[in-house]
């Protein structure tokens, strides 16, 4: 137990990186931001897999503390933000679906309306905006708690009542963030898909809603669906591991607490578009 | 006596102790220390000399920098997962308490229990029921500790760390910032815990205080240490530290300056 955050500890620690002399030119400045970014990506990556070894090791222990902060998770990071994607989809479906609909109509391409709908929507829009919102309204709460935690000694006080603060404080998080973008990105694609029919409608487009669904769910295969659900776990799991990475796994004093969250928050948008692009390129091959 | 009952429940030899919050800094170095069951010690010494560090070292919450620590005979070098049931035989509370703040008083308390037991709520809310009213702290118990004061919440920290009956407490000032009920109320319940408080099972308890200030600890069955200058002097029972000619001592032993308004 001891180990697991030390282990994640040392490595953006590290001296030579941290205490280096203020950059002399831009060649050093590069290069030292460059050490920095892949102390980051390595720290990040320790990270996870203590976090997923914890995951797999710890799931009988203590079950009676850590399901019941698992589901405390799920509400916050899922079921707490029921409105706020309830007016996202709304938004996406006048905004984007809506218009497509009757940008194609108009053309004559209604054709395409399913297979336009399953790439915008389902496989890229939703579950990208999903865990954007997510990152903004439950990540950033992450790094607040879990730093101001840190730095007040909370974490201390689990190691000395023989509590894992990985289990304790991030594996509810990370399962809570994983299982809530999944469940809000199926929720917000079928409510776009809802409404932007229904603003389409109101556009005088000639389709029927038998039609229309017909449509989308001929454009939608086996690997939409297993690639929506791993695309989405993974964004809840990596933005969970940068945001508590950056709340828990560094020595914080209360006063490093924003600066970290801007960071993490950051770092955390720039995660979702890669897995984003890792995902594009699966679409591609597959 | 058994062969155990010989054998001291915290023993450090030549252990250098760093800092916890960085590694690269040694706070007290070449100590050799042992404390037997039922002794109650006193480390005293200035601020930032040390004492915390040296304390989270003796609950095995950080390793020796050189050295060797034991805790019940068991060397403490590879203390790992299996070993958590040895460790928490050992209590720790935190100067301030370091409650957990999201969580009420009574299940800051119920937390070490229920997460080594795996208990839910109403399983560990007999123990915890207990517990809070042997300290007081019921009327407080669904009360977050940012609305509770700092001496209650020193008191919340106490029983969180009985909770799991432990065999030997460490207490890092825990006189730090008690008003003088609170205080004279904390050096008795301490002294019933080292003789066993009839409601905890009467076993008498290991413990291990560090203070600022040695006055209100004067008590001739106690154990005093000084931690100076990265050395930790023992310096026996209270009579030995009122003839101690240590300046650091002295200081310690001074009545503090009287302010007038």
């Amino acid at each position: 137990m001891r180990g697991n955050l030390a282990k994640a500890f040392v490595l953006t620690n590290t001296p030579v990186f941290r205490r280096a002399p203020l950059p002399k030119s831009y060649t050093d400045f590069l290069g030292r931001k460059l050490f920095l970014f892949l102390l980051t990506i390595q720290g990040l990556g320790a990270f996870a897999l203590i976090t997923l070894g914890v995951i797999l090791k710890k799931n009988d222990v203590a079950k009676n503390v850590i399901q019941p902060r698992i589901r405390q998770e799920i509400a916050r990071a899922g079921v707490a933000l029921l409105p706020m994607f309830f007016f996202v989809a709304l938004g996406l479906g006048f905004l984007v679906v809506g218009q497509t609909v009757s940008a194609l109509a108009k053309v004559g391409a209604i054709s395409y309306l399913g297979s336009t709908m399953v790439i915008v929507v389902v496989r890229e829009l939703g579950p990208l905006l999903a865990a954007l919102l997510v990152l903004a309204r439950v990540g950033t709460a992450h790094v607040i708690e879990l730093g101001t935690a840190r730095a007040l000694g909370e974490v201390e006080a689990l190691e000395a009542l023989g509590i894992d603060p990985v289990h304790y404080l991030i594996v509810p998080r990370v399962i809570g963030m994983a299982l809530g973008i999944f469940s809000l990105t199926v929720y917000l694609i079928i409510g776009a898909l809802v409404s932007g029919y229904l603003f389409a409608f109101l556009q005088d487009v000639a389709l029927t809603p038998g039609d229309y669904f017909k449509q989308i769910v001929e454009s939608l295969g086996w690997l939409d669906f297993a690639l929506l659900a791993l695309k989405t776990i993974s964004f809840g799991f990596f933005i969970a591991i940068v945001t508590c990475y950056h709340g828990l796994a560094q020595p914080l004093r209360l006063e490093d607490v924003s600066r970290v969250a801007v960071r993490a928050v950051t770092q955390g948008v720039i995660v979702c578009v890669l897995i984003d692009a890792l995902f594009i390129v699966l679409y591609l091959i597959s | 006596m058994s062969e155990n009952q010989n054998i001291p429940i915290l023993e450090m030899r030549d252990v250098t102790v760093a800092a916890m919050r960085d590694a690269t800094f040694t706070v007290v170095e070449g100590v050799n220390w042992s404390v037997a069951a039922g002794e109650f010690w006193v480390v005293a010494g200035q601020e930032f000399s040390g004492k915390s560090d040296l304390l989270m070292l003796a609950a095995g919450l950080m390793s020796p920098a050189a050295g060797s620590l034991k805790l019940f005979g068991n060397d403490t070098e590879n203390f790992g997962e299996a070993e958590l049931a040895e460790r928490l035989r050992v209590g720790f509370v935190f100067q301030g308490g370091q409650l957990f703040n999201q969580l009420t008083i009574a299940e800051n308390v119920a937390l070490p229990l229920r997460y080594k037991n795996n208990l839910t709520g109403a399983e560990a809310a007999r123990s915890v029921a207990n517990l809070l009213e042997l300290l007081e702290l019921t009327p407080l118990a669904d009360v977050t500790p940012a609305n509770v004061a700092a001496n209650w919440r020193q008191r919340a920290a106490l029983a969180r760390a009985l909770i799991l009956q432990p065999e030997i407490l460490l207490l890092d000032n825990p006189l730090a910032g008690l008003g003088a009920r609170h205080g004279q109320w904390c050096l008795r319940f301490l002294d019933q815990l080292c003789r066993g408080h009839d409601q905890l099972g009467g076993q008498p308890m290991t413990l291990v205080v560090t203070a600022d200030d040695l006055r209100p600890w004067q008590n001739a069955r106690r154990q005093f240490a000084l931690l100076h200058e990265k050395k930790l002097l023992p310096l026996g029972g209270w009579n030995e530290v009122e003839r101690c000619d240590h300046p650091v001592v002295k200081e310690l032993l001074a009545v503090p300056i009287e302010t007038t308004i």
